[in-house]
This record gives C-alpha cells, sequence and structure tokens, in this order.
C-alpha cells in the first residue's frame, strides 16, 4: 500500500464506521426521540400525536419560536462556558453557582446604581461576568497549586452560591411585598428590553449570540484558543511545547465562569428585571448536557441550546393538550437529553483519565 | 496463507496478492517497514480482520475466521503490540480473563488455573507469580502473562507483533531463550519485527513483506542485514552511516552537579558533570529507567532541577521554562512522541507551530494566521518528506515514522543550536530511521550540538563523539565509541567500570 517512507496507517479497525460528528450527533437525537417514543406508546398515549403537538408548541408560530429561544438563552451561555471549561480537560460542574453569582451581582449593579443606560447596560452585563468568574476563581487555584479535583471543589461552590444568594434575597434585599423570596425590581437603565413584544424573548439573546461568535473567534484564531485545546487534548504535549498549562487552565476556567455568570444576568436584567431567589430550574446542569450534545462546539452549543429549550417550551404544550403527567414529560425530556449527549461523553470520559495522570503527576 | 488481498474501506490497499508459508515448528520472522503490510497479514491470519480476497489453510484444511475465537479454536493465538490486560486484576485473572474455568458452571475456580498456568510456566519458562497485581508489573512480564494468555487457551501458534518493542536488550535475550525453548517444545512462533538483527537472530526463516506484497523468502543462516534491508526498502540503503570529521568549536552546553527527582520524589540524576561542544553528538547509553528522562526533562525545562547548573552558550538556563529555552536555542525531540511530542487530534500545520504558536509569523498574541500557519506546513512537508495526504490531517492517522518526521521538521525548523534528542528513532522503520540519523548528523557537520539518549546501542556506537554510560543516575564513564566494545559498553551499563 504504501511507497518507500510509507503512507498513512490503515485505521485499525475495519469494522469502525466513519461518520462524521455531525451525523453521528443526529442520530443521537434521534434514538433519544424513538426511545421517548416507545416510553410515550408504554404510558398508552400516542407519540405521533405526543411529539406533533411537542414540535408546534416549539416552533408552531412566531411567538412560540420567540419563547423556545427565550427559553434557550441561559442554556446557550452555560453550555458555551461548560464547553470552553470541556476543550480545556477541565470539568466545570460549578455553572449552577456561577449562574446564580452573575444573576446576583447583575441584580445588585442594576438596584444600588443608577447610570444612564448606554453605560449601566454594560456595566450590569460586567457585574455578571464578574460573578461567574470570580466564583470560578478559588476552584482554578485549588486545581493548579493543590491538586483538588474541580468537579469536587466546582460542586460546593455550587451550594454556596446557591444558598448565599438565597440568604441576602431574604436577609438584606427582600421585596416586602412579594408572596415569593425575591428582591425589588432594578433600575429601568439596566434592563435588557424584550425584543419580541408579549413573550420573554429579551436582548440577552443577543448578548449570547455575540458570546457565541467571540468564542468561536477565540477558540479558532487566537493563540489563547490553540493553548486551550492543547491543554485539553494532551496536557504533557502542551507543556512541552512551552504553553504555561496552569495559567491556560486557569484563564479558560475564567471564561467558563464568566459566560456562566452571563447567563444568568441574562435571567435578572433581561427576564424578571429582579433576582428570584433559587430561579433556576438547572440552567447550570443543562449547561452540561449543551455542552456535550454541542460537542463543545460553540455553533454546536448554540444548536444544542435552542434543542434543549425547544424541548422545553414545547413540553409545556405537549403536557396542556395531551394530559400527560409532568413526571412522564419529564422523564420523556430527560431520556431524549441523555441519549443525545452519549456520544461526546464517552470521549470525555477518556479524557479524564488522561487528566487525572497528568495533574496528579504535578 | 494464499494469495490474500486487503483493501480498506477507504480504498487503501494494504495487501494485493501475499502468499505466506510458515512451517510446523519452526521460528518464522515476518519483516517489513511500517506500513508494509505485517500487522493487516497477521490480522487476518489471527480473524481480526477478513481479506478481501484470498484462503488460508492450516494443514491443509480450509479455514474461515470471522473473529479470533476462531483463530484460537484452531490453534492460533496473537499477541498484540499494545497488551490488553486489565491493570487492576492480577496475573491469573488476566490470563484466565474470557475462558475461566468453573465449577458448576457459575465460580471460578481460580485453583485449578494457578495449578495449570504453573505448569505452563515451568514447561515453557515463562515464569510469573499468578497472584500479583498486574499493575506495577514491569513490562517484560506483562508480556509474559500476554503469551501465557495464549498458550492457556492452548495456541500451538503463535503470532508476536514487535514483541521486542517493549524490552531493554538483556531482556531481549531472554526472551528469545523463551522462545527457542517455546519452539523445542513443539511451538510454531511468527515474529513480527522490523529490526533486522532480530529477525536474523531468532528466526529459521524469513518473509519480506514490502508495500502490500512479498519481496523475498530466505532461510535466516546465509543472509545479511544488507540483503534483508535492500528487500525491505526496495534500494540500497545506508546502514553504516558516514560521519565527516568535525572539529569542535565552543561548549554550548554545560551542566554542572546537576541533581533531579523521579516522579516518586526520589533522586534520579545524581551529580552529573558533563560539557557538550558545537560540532558533537554526545551520547548517552544504558537501561532504562536509569535517569536518562529525569535528565532530559531536567534539561528542556521539563522537570525542576533540585541542585545545580545548566549553561547554554555560556548563558544560565537553570530551570528556565519550555518556551524560554526555545528561544535560547534549544530544540527537544522528546522520547515519547505520543505522549509529549504530538497532540494527536491536532492537524498536522497545528502540530508544526506548537510551541511557535503566538510568535510571528504564525501569530502574535491576540490573533493566529491560521493562512502562515498552513503555508509553513505545506512547505514543510516538502522539505522533510512527510508523507501525508494534506497539512490537513490529524497526525494520529499517519505512521510512527512521518509522525516523528513532524516532531523533527518542528525542532529543527527553529533553526536550533542544541538539539536533544531522546529514543528519535524508537519504533521507526529504515527508511526513518535513516532519514532522522542523518539529520542529527547533518546538525553536528553544521556545527551544532547534540545530546543522544538513546537505548538502541547501535545508534549510539554510530553517530556519537563520545559515549556516556549512565547508570542510577551517574555516568559509569565516558569513552570514545572506537574505545567500546559491546561486551564493555554492556558492563558498564550494569553499573561495572571495566579497567580501561
Amino acid at each position: 500500500m504504501a511507497k518507500e517512507g510509507s503512507k498513512t496507517q490503515p485505521p485499525s479497525r475495519e469494522r469502525k464506521i466513519d461518520i462524521s460528528v455531525l451525523t453521528q450527533s443526529l442520530l443521537a437525537v434521534a434514538l433519544g426521540f424513538v426511545a421517548g417514543g416507545i416510553m410515550i406508546a408504554a404510558a398508552g398515549y400516542s407519540p405521533v400525536v405526543a411529539y406533533g403537538v411537542l414540535l408546534k408548541g416549539a416552533f408552531g408560530d412566531f411567538d412560540s419560536i420567540a419563547e423556545t429561544l427565550a427559553q434557550a438563552t441561559p442554556l446557550i451561555l452555560t453550555g458555551l462556558g461548560v464547553a470552553v471549561a470541556f476543550l480545556e480537560g477541565c470539568f466545570n460542574i460549578g455553572a449552577e453557582g456561577q449562574l446564580f453569582m452573575g444573576a446576583f451581582l447583575a441584580f445588585l449593579g442594576g438596584y444600588l446604581i443608577a447610570m444612564p443606560a448606554p453605560i449601566h447596560i454594560p456595566f450590569v452585563i460586567l457585574m455578571g461576568i464578574i460573578g461567574g468568574a470570580g466564583w470560578a476563581i478559588l476552584p482554578a487555584i485549588l486545581k493548579v497549586k493543590r491538586g483538588a479535583h474541580e468537579v469536587v471543589t466546582t460542586i460546593m461552590m455550587n451550594w454556596i452560591g446557591i444558598l448565599l444568594t438565597s440568604y441576602l434575597t431574604l436577609y438584606h434585599f427582600l421585596e416586602p411585598t412579594a408572596s415569593i423570596p425575591e428582591t425589588p425590581i432594578i433600575n429601568s437603565s439596566a434592563v435588557l428590553p424584550i425584543i419580541v413584544p408579549r413573550t420573554g424573548l429579551s436582548a440577552s439573546f443577543l448578548v449570547a449570540l455575540i458570546c457565541v461568535l467571540v468564542i468561536y473567534y477565540m477558540l479558532k484564531k487566537m493563540p489563547l484558543g490553540y493553548n486551550i485545546r492543547a491543554v485539553g487534548l494532551n496536557p504533557s504535549a502542551a507543556e512541552y511545547g512551552g504553553i504555561a498549562v496552569s495559567r491556560v487552565w486557569v484563564t479558560g476556567m475564567l471564561i467558563s465562569g464568566a459566560l456562566c455568570g452571563l447567563g444568568g444576568a441574562g435571567v435578572t436584567l433581561g427576564s424578571y428585571r429582579r433576582f428570584v431567589d433559587r430561579f433556576s430550574p438547572g440552567y447550570g446542569f443543562d449547561g452540561i448536557a449543551v455542552a456535550l450534545i454541542g460537542r463543545n462546539n460553540p455553533i454546536g452549543a448554540l444548536l444544542a441550546a435552542i434543542f434543549i429549550g425547544a424541548l422545553y417550551s414545547g413540553s409545556v404544550y405537549m403536557r396542556l393538550i395531551t394530559h400527560m403527567p409532568k413526571e412522564l414529560v419529564m422523564a420523556i425530556e430527560g431520556i431524549i437529553i441523555v441519549f443525545a449527549a452519549i456520544p461526546e461523553a464517552t470521549r470525555l470520559v477518556r479524557m479524564a483519565v488522561e487528566h487525572w495522570r497528568f495533574w496528579r503527576a504535578r | 496463507m494464499q494469495n490474500i488481498r486487503k483493501t480498506y474501506r477507504d480504498g487503501t490497499v494494504a495487501l494485493s496478492g501475499v502468499d505466506f508459508t510458515v512451517l510446523e515448528g519452526e521460528i518464522h520472522a515476518l519483516i517489513g517497514e511500517n506500513g508494509a503490510g505485517k500487522t493487516t497479514l497477521m490480522k487476518i491470519l489471527y480473524g481480526l480482520l477478513r481479506p478481501t480476497v484470498g484462503r488460508i489453510l492450516i494443514k491443509g484444511k480450509d479455514v474461515n475466521f470471522q473473529h479470533p475465537s476462531d483463530a484460537i479454536k484452531n490453534g492460533v493465538g496473537m499477541v498484540q503490540q499494545h497488551f490488553a490486560l486489565v491493570p487492576d486484576f492480577t496475573v491469573v485473572e488476566n490470563i484466565v480473563l474470557g475462558s475461566e474455568p468453573c465449577r458448576q458452571g457459575v465460580i471460578v475456580d481460580y485453583r485449578s488455573a494457578i495449578e495449570a498456568i504453573k505448569k505452563l510456566s515451568e514447561e515453557t519458562g515463562l515464569i510469573v507469580d499468578p497472584g500479583s497485581r498486574l499493575e506495577g508489573l514491569p513490562i517484560g512480564v506483562q508480556q509474559r502473562v500476554e503469551i501465557l494468555k495464549m498458550l492457556y487457551r492452548g495456541a500451538m501458534t503463535l503470532i508476536l507483533d514487535e514483541p521486542t518493542s517493549v524490552l531493554s536488550p538483556i531482556e531481549v535475550e531472554d526472551f528469545f531463550k523463551t522462545l527457542n525453548s517455546l519452539r523445542d517444545k513443539g511451538r510454531t512462533i511468527i515474529f513480527v519485527t522490523h529490526k533486522l538483527k532480530e529477525a536474523l537472530a531468532i528466526s529459521d526463516r524469513i518473509t519480506v513483506l514490502r508495500a502490500g506484497k512479498v519481496t523475498g523468502v530466505v532461510n535466516s543462516s546465509g543472509t545479511t542485514p544488507q540483503m534483508l534491508a535492500n528487500m525491505m526498502v526496495g534500494r540500497e540503503v545506508v546502514l553504516k552511516l558516514e560521519k565527516k570529521p568535525v572539529t569542535l568549536g565552543e561548549p554550548l552546553l554545560e551542566v554542572e552537579d546537576l541533581w533531579a527527582r523521579n516522579d516518586k520524589g526520589l533522586f534520579a540524576v545524581k551529580g552529573l558533570n558533563f560539557t557538550v561542544r558545537r560540532g558533537e553528538v554526545f551520547g548517552i547509553a544504558g537501561v532504562e529507567g536509569n535517569g536518562q528522562t529525569e535528565l532530559v526533562e531536567s534539561l528542556t525545562g521539563l522537570r525542576k532541577v533540585e541542585k545545580g547548573k545548566v549553561k547554554v552558550n555560556g548563558k544560565d538556563v537553570t530551570n528556565s521554562l519550555p518556551n524560554e529555552l526555545t528561544r535560547v536555542g534549544v530544540a527537544h525531540i522528546p522520547e515519547d512522541r505520543h505522549k509529549r511530542g504530538l497532540i494527536l487530534d491536532f492537524d498536522l500545520a497545528e502540530n508544526l507551530v506548537l510551541g511557535s504558536q503566538s510568535n510571528p509569523p504564525f501569530g502574535t498574541r491576540f490573533n493566529l494566521s491560521l493562512g502562515a500557519v498552513y503555508d509553513y506546513a505545506q512547505e514543510a512537508i516538502g522539505k522533510f518528506s512527510i508523507v501525508a495526504p494534506s497539512e490537513k490531517v490529524r497526525v494520529k492517522y499517519l505512521s510512527g515514522g512521518n509522525q516523528q518526521r513532524i516532531v523533527v521538521a518542528r525542532e529543527l525548523g527553529r533553526n536550533p543550536d542544541f538539539i536533544v534528542a531522546a529514543q528519535p528513532t524508537r519504533g521507526l522503520d529504515v527508511a526513518a530511521t535513516e532519514y532522522v540519523r542523518t539529520i542529527l548528523l547533518k546538525m553536528r557537520e553544521g556545527g551544532k550540538a547534540v545530546l543522544l539518549v538513546s537505548s538502541d546501542l547501535d545508534e549510539i556506537l554510530q553517530l556519537s563523539d563520545r559515549v556516556a554510560v549512565i547508570y542510577e543516575g551517574t555516568f559509569v564513564g565516558v569513552r570514545k565509541p572506537e574505545e567500546l566494545t559491546e561486551e564493555k559498553i554492556g558492563l558498564m551499563m550494569g553499573g561495572v567500570e571495566p579497567d580501561s
């Protein structure tokens, strides 16, 4: 097969099906729907009807599309954040805590300070970034200095963040007239306006889109992106190539935290215009699924977030029309997401082992 | 095996009509360069791959292997280059894995398994401790476990794919004794290698493959390495490289009282002193694990120097970072190109700029110029004779020789003064080895300096101007290669300073 000097080696396994990453992901999503359909049928409903309603609920008209995008907005940002971390070999399970801190700091900036809107909006967005990134600093430093595994530390930071913001809301910023624990409304100059009237879609969606583009550019066109990917794929080789592995690692983690914090800020500034205690139904954790389904690619994360957003907004409609129990709907959502996430998850497990060896040897 | 053809799905023709015959009770070497089709042929024989055309006969009977278990039933076993062992299992658990002897169909009967293994061990000289955990066992012992695994399943014909690539010279000797005793007990061995000397030393007959075709079947006695090399490569190969006399220049690397620790925290480099001058290849020989890795890493910024001084071009670079060393003209060909040298999932061009990604012309702090990167890659592919479909191919799909050419291209492309080459030809075929060695000698002639660390004694003796033998972190002696015989160097590698 080869001339002198030999050329490419044959693929190691003959039966390996060679399909592109995209087809692989679409196939996984399709299988997820099949599995969900079996579940729907087993529960005595018609999968065709249920999925039809789901689709109509998610993309049926202009308003429902806007609602889907609104659902997707925080997921785009947390998914992007988790993906950046994954790319450098970091398992940022702390997206949820970073989201809460970003949301709360954005509230503080919007509530305590008054400025003209053109300065106020960038300021509160920056506060969201600081909140998220700040919440990622400690796990990042513990990792590079002491080797503490980020999965453990970020999970702990989640609870500190959720409970800290809960405490601050209840004891220092509680809106007295409200029926649920929440803060007063922020100054109007800090509000991200609604861009589609009568829906929840605010300008935070545009912020998320800009982030997708910025991260895409960073990964493709900046040495930092090269370094992050190099550290993720082979930390030993990155070190050998003169990349300051610890510094890149911390930087990537801060970017990841900043994006998650922005996700929270978007909810505060755009949707509720205040901080609502425990507002997140798990945007941070869903961010992990978004990153996995999107194969750690910024564009992929955008599409995956819209996919999950559609699933959520469509399933509300599906429940209303078909009268399925809420638990069944959640189980269907879950099984579809698990199926879709599997191809990338298997690859990441292998990567995790390699990284564990690298940091242990330090 | 008759008229075996194999075409892969992507259209690559791996084998085009190979006839391969092994006689019962012989050691038969199958040699060829990387990518010649050796492994493909053996995988077909072991049932891992199916031939596109052709048939396999065992003792004159047609067989059709769908799966390795079919091959094992017919007494054919294969030990692959990368072992398939479970590190957390004990030796006996690994050996019986998949064919556990059972009582009442459910309970694994380890006692009888251990008995059977002990008997096999005695019979073949493959000594292992069945109770010890596999993790932590030397690689040579793990190999014995793999072979026992096949024998335990009743393999009468053993295929060994590059079995010596993981062994030190001393282990190889023992290993050959074992192979001879296996043959004397009536087993047939197919020994796949690209090392000519080993093929000649151990085998009765040799089949040579080149580019998917058989280019020769010879008896080992009466064949010379040169003849085999020519059959393998298809042209005259320079086995002995010509070394031009070079006048030595300034000292380029000065090492004073260097101490470094290994990963376990123990001192592995213990007070080394040496100087490498311009125009010199300084070779370091020794059994692996005597501090070579730690020495190389402490010189290249990958390991902390605990005590002592390293100077390059008169400048103190002790404990400098890898990128700082690159700037003062140090290049490093790492011993493990998969672990250190390459990012296998990056493409060829991305790997070529590793370490220069934020330096002009490839990039600035905030911008990576993809155009410049890919232009450079196209130029380097030509200049360093890298064979690859394009500069955008992920390097994990390239052969070992081409991967190493990428490492060499990257390191020498920066025009360094001093190059640390650790095991630079490990696992490479004849042509790639010749290429790397020639390049190192060219560096020497160009007034640069080379520190060569290799467990290949031939390589050390051929290339070096001076040879240091390292044993437990210190030099047993530094000699000119002319003063050394294989016997002398072998003694020194064992820590014995021969009277000179």
